[in-house]
């Protein structure tokens, strides 16, 4: 059950980070990509229907953290607690910009909601990077499994570290990189014209930038966290897991400059599933590794609720999940082509 | 100020400064659904026109309830670790089914209902209202469930290490104390829809704009107005009181301010409670009325504050005891406008009658403030149980969150939110103003 659950939670978080992460990317893209008002509705209107229901996944997975591996979720919650509040006031001020620019016909409180809209894309991108990377660092877990972490300390990693130190700066640094490109891609498949091709264009920079920071980011986290290797040389076979992040970014490569964004972006996705995958079997069965030795770690066995918790979860969830891939494929088969060719 | 006090301080905060808007949403949803069924029966243009209004100030509406709503659920973890932690295992349940069940169903048909009226026939337009209706009841449902859990456990056994787990889906579910809450607080809703409604109709009539629209609203207004109105004293109200009654005695004696043990116990109208001297300052008292309300007979015993060990008394008991009061008081209040105003429109005369109109315009803020009154009394009265009679709120909070860094936070969102309301008054104000007869389906929005 506990290896189930694992899998459950992981594949809604990466089903938050698919979805929302081309909302966040077109986000940040906006703020100076587009040249005129009319591109700037396109590249919006490309995320408007979808991003409510994107955002669905964090709640849904945040839930279903919650209840199976209670543990886990007060100790990571309480201890992150400063980075949780800062990404609480920028999903909702993203939220509220996006929906309410267009209440509003004063340019000037457009522009502002515009960059307000632009900046909490990009800071919830760094953020989602270097929380993950906090999580792969460990954090100074106590024997009672909390812990508590300040925003920063000296910028280094070691057995008391803050939020932000150089390694999870790299993963704040990929994150917001990777959902940029991600974003690019998703605006190729719904924009057309000048901004089409200007965001096709600037896949080839990020993508160079973003295989750059891969490799640092793999190499950083295997010094930072040596034991992240121990499973993939336990079971070679899941060096399938780095080659398919290596294997997504070319065919990403390849199908953009072949002018196939639905491949492209999908590459882009297998690409994201690969990283939190790897991530995750980096540090399984460990849910939240310590710093202070492995006896604090927070262990999968630790954190997981009752059997009948769980017996009574999977029930309803498998129903309402195949309920909510209804809804989500409905909602997207509705929003097909181009966003900017509805004729308004 | 304690860490306890802090973490106490922002949940209350934040949670009453978001249910602002949910009991909008889900009191106009259902009203958007009689607007739009009329409309599809009578084809007359009125009421689409009048449902796309309200759907504008829906719309702005939710999303304010949305973006309030995602700090609730981190809360429970940033700030209540420790009660996270024990209890996650059932009351994660709920809160994870109200994401799978209700948030997915709301965000694929709210885009459809508010932006694909000209895509959409006439029909399907309508089953989207409906669908919109639906997932925001679904959703109060879940988030009752979850609440009525730490009123009244139920379904429950604890594991060695003193994790609660739930024994039955069913049993959560329909645990009673949550089923009389929830019909009691979706009532609640529905006044504050229908209280709003009616009072920009009034606004309308009154200032002379848009009369047709003045009217349609008024009439729907006042007729939800008097029904809820109705329905949350008798018979949502009253079930509920009396089941509060008999499984938080200790709570109700401090709604009610009755400090000692009485047989025939009178109703405190009115009065200060001193806790000082153990009784009400200044009482304006019915005699016999609580045992009636509660018992059914004036003669009941009905168990004083003395009955229960001090450390078991409902902290902070004034607040308890006025913000009940204010919840009577203002649905009292509600039945007796709605009912004249029902009268004046069954006669006809409502629409000419200034002084009723003036009454519903300025009246709509007043179930804004019993619904919040009414929320701080099943919380406060829950005092001093985080988990009534199994965990105490003063085990419960987040012992690593110092009270330092949580004021912060609170801080932070007090500013955050003042300026969310402002916002929120400029933009609904603005649909006010432009009015129902304008033909914009927000055709330049970022949905289309």
């Amino acid at each position: 059950m506990g290896f189930l659950w694992f899998w459950l939670v992981a594949v809604m978080i990466v089903g938050y980070v698919v979805l929302d992460g081309f909302d966040l990317g077109v986000g940040v893209l906006h703020l100076f990509l587009v040249r005129n008002e009319a591109e700037r509705q396109a590249s919006l209107r490309s995320i408007g229907p979808v991003w409510d229901g994107n955002e669905v996944w964090l709640l849904a997975g945040g839930g279903t953290l919650y209840f199976a591996f209670p543990l886990l979720y007060a100790s990571a919650f309480s201890g992150f607690y400063l980075p949780l509040m800062i990404v609480l006031w920028l999903l909702i001020l993203r939220g509220v910009s996006l929906e309410l620019r267009n209440h509003i016909d004063v340019g000037v409180w457009r522009a502002l909601l515009d960059g307000v809209f632009g900046i909490a894309s990009g800071l919830l991108a760094v953020f989602y990077g270097a929380a993950l990377a906090n999580v792969l660092r460990g954090v100074p877990l106590q024997s009672d499994g909390y812990f508590f972490l300040p925003l920063w300390t000296n910028w280094q990693p070691g057995a008391y570290p803050g939020i932000l130190d150089w390694y999870t700066v790299i993963g704040g640094l990929v994150a917001l990189v990777a959902l940029t490109l991600h974003g690019a891609l998703w605006l190729t498949i719904k924009v057309s014209g000048d901004l089409e091709a200007r965001a096709r264009n600037l896949v080839k920079p990020l993508w160079v930038t973003l295989l750059v920071l891969t490799g640092v980011s793999l190499v950083a986290t295997i010094r930072v966290r040596p034991a992240s290797l121990d499973n993939y040389l336990h079971y070679p076979v899941s060096f399938i897991v780095p080659a398919g992040v290596i294997v997504s970014l070319i065919l990403l490569w390849v199908w953009n400059h072949k002018c196939q964004p639905v491949k492209a972006f999908l590459a882009s996705c297998t690409y994201l599933f690969f990283m939190l995958a790897g991530a995750c079997w980096g540090v399984y069965p460990v849910l939240l590794p310590a710093t202070t030795g492995a006896g604090n770690d927070i262990t999968l066995t630790r954190a997981i609720s009752g059997p009948h918790t769980l017996a009574v979860g999977l029930a309803w969830w498998t129903f309402g999940m195949a309920l909510a891939i209804g809804y989500v494929a409905f909602v997207y088969s509705r929003f097909k082509g181009k966003a900017d060719a509805v004729g308004h | 100020m304690t860490a306890e006090l802090i973490h106490r301080l922002h949940f209350a905060f934040t949670v009453t400064f978001h249910y602002l808007f949910p009991q909008l949403t889900m009191g106009l949803a259902l009203l958007i659904v009689v607007l739009k069924t009329i409309a599809l029966k009578t084809s007359d243009e009125h009421w689409d026109k009048a449902a796309r209004f309200w759907g504008r100030i829906f719309g702005i509406n939710f999303v304010f309830g949305v973006v309030t709503g995602i700090p609730m659920e981190f809360e429970f973890g940033t700030n209540w670790a420790r009660f996270s932690q024990l209890s996650g295992g059932v009351i994660g349940q709920p809160l994870a089914m109200e994401g799978v069940f209700s948030f997915f169903l709301e965000s694929a048909f709210l885009g459809l209902f508010l932006y694909g009226e000209n895509r959409l026939s006439r029909k399907m337009h309508w089953f989207s209202a409906v669908m919109v209706w639906l997932g925001s009841w679904i959703s109060g449902f879940f988030i009752i469930v979850t609440d009525a859990w730490m009123q009244h456990p139920v379904a429950y056994d604890r594991l060695p290490n003193g994790q609660f787990q739930v024994l039955s889906f069913w049993q959560l579910l329909l645990n009673p104390w949550g089923l009389l809450q929830y019909m009691h607080n979706m009532t609640g809703a529905v006044v504050t829809g229908s209280f709003v409604m009616a009072a920009v109709g009034a606004f309308y009539l009154l200032d002379g704009r848009y009369p047709d629209y003045g009217r349609i609203f008024v009439r729907v207004g006042v007729i939800a107005g008097v029904l809820s109105a109705i329905a949350i004293i008798f018979p949502t109200g009253d079930l509920h009181g009396k089941y509060v009654a008999r499984h938080q005695p200790a709570a109700i004696a401090a709604m009610e301010g009755l400090f000692k043990t009485e047989t025939g116990a009178g109703i405190v109208l009115m009065g200060q409670p001193n806790e000082e001297t153990q009784q009400i300052d200044n009482p304006i008292v019915v005699n016999n009325v609580l045992s009636f309300l509660i018992y059914g007979t004036t003669k009941a015993e009905v168990k004083g504050l003395d009955q229960f060990p001090r450390d078991q008394w409902p902290t902070t008991l004034p607040l308890l005891y006025y913000a009940y009061h204010i919840m009577a008081g203002l649905g009292t209040y509600f039945v007796a406008l709605m009912i004249v105003a029902a009268f004046l429109l069954w006669r006809g005369q409502i629409y000419r009658a200034r002084w009723m109109l003036w009454l519903l315009l300025i009246s709509f803020p007043l179930p804004y403030i019993a619904n919040t009154a009414g929320w701080m009394t099943a919380e406060i009265g829950r005092q001093p149980w985080l988990i009534y009679g199994l965990m105490r709120t003063s085990e419960g909070f987040s012992s690593t969150v110092s009270a330092g860094n949580g004021l912060f936070t609170l801080i932070g969102f007090m500013g955050l939110y003042a300026l969310l309301g402002l916002l929120f008054t400029v933009l609904v104000y603005r649909e006010i103003s432009h009015g129902p007869q304008i033909n914009a389906t927000l055709s330049e929005s970022v949905h289309a």
